[in-house]
């Protein structure tokens, strides 16, 4: 009787040490899978394109719906306030999507022939979300604008 | 597979800004989806690039990732100074390219 009843707190620690063991190597795997994903970072991806340029806020306008009910077609604008001279004007404007597994969404060049920097197009968003549009200026400085959109269909495949 | 189509203004008055509007039929494949029968990913491909020229020198271009949509829509604007053509390109991951041309008569 005796004998059954250390068995069975034998058996208990045992279950606990395992128990812990799997606890500890479930807390290390994500640890060791993250940098694996690390190319669905925007902040990444944003760097990747304008470099260790600070945007500050401003100038940048962004027309994105609040709820896009459907993420493969999400229509949306950029508009920059430049008087569009040689002197003075948009040369970019690169937008990033936050949450989708490739960020980078478009690059807009704009030229003084443009007469305005403004430009249109559809992007997929994956699920409701932060949307940013990055002006690079021709006197080498950075503004951001930002939205953030409601998705209730993700339109990112898979 | 792939046909542009643009809406482009057939006359201007000199220093007008117009509105181009440009479309091309392409699926814009991401490269994530998987294929329902067989469960292997579909490749990417993608239109990657548009570029717009107005009598030769170029005026607005973009580069396009995989976050598109299915058909890309890009609309932008022209200061238009004197009569031209306008000529646009589309260049796919592949290496395929479609163009189209339209002109614009000031006047």
């Amino acid at each position: 009787m005796s004998e059954k009843v250390r068995l069975s707190v034998l058996d208990r620690r045992d279950f606990l040490l395992g128990a812990g063991g799997v606890a500890a190597l479930a807390a290390f795997l994500p640890l060791g899978t993250r940098p694996a994903r690390a190319g669905a970072n925007w902040q990444d991806a944003m760097k990747a394109v304008i470099g260790d340029a600070k945007p500050a806020e401003g100038k940048v306008s962004l027309g994105l719906p609040e709820i896009a009910e459907n993420g493969n077609t999400v229509p949306f604008s950029v508009d920059v306030d430049s008087p569009m001279t040689s002197g003075d004007h948009v040369k970019a404007v690169h937008v990033f999507a936050t949450g989708n597994p490739r960020p980078t969404v478009v690059t807009f060049r704009f030229s003084p022939a443009s007469g305005k920097a403004s430009a249109r197009s559809r992007m997929r968003l994956g699920k409701t979300q932060d949307v940013i549009a990055v002006a690079e200026m021709s006197d080498g400085k950075f503004y951001m604008g930002r939205r953030s959109v409601k998705v209730t269909i993700g339109g990112c495949g898979g | 597979m792939a046909k542009p189509r643009v809406k482009a203004p057939k006359t201007a008055k000199a220093g007008d800004i117009v509105q181009i509007k440009t479309l091309i039929s392409h699926k814009m494949e991401t490269g994530l989806r998987k294929d329902k029968k067989t469960g292997k990913p579909i490749p990417k491909k993608i239109i990657e690039s548009f570029a717009a020229t107005y009598n030769g020198s170029e005026v607005f271009s973009s580069t396009l990732h995989s976050s598109i949509s299915a058909n890309p829509y890009i609309a932008f604007y022209l200061k238009v100074g004197k009569s031209g053509d306008l000529v646009m390109t589309w260049k796919e991951d592949t290496g395929k390219s479609w163009s189209a041309k339209k002109s614009i008569k000031v006047g």
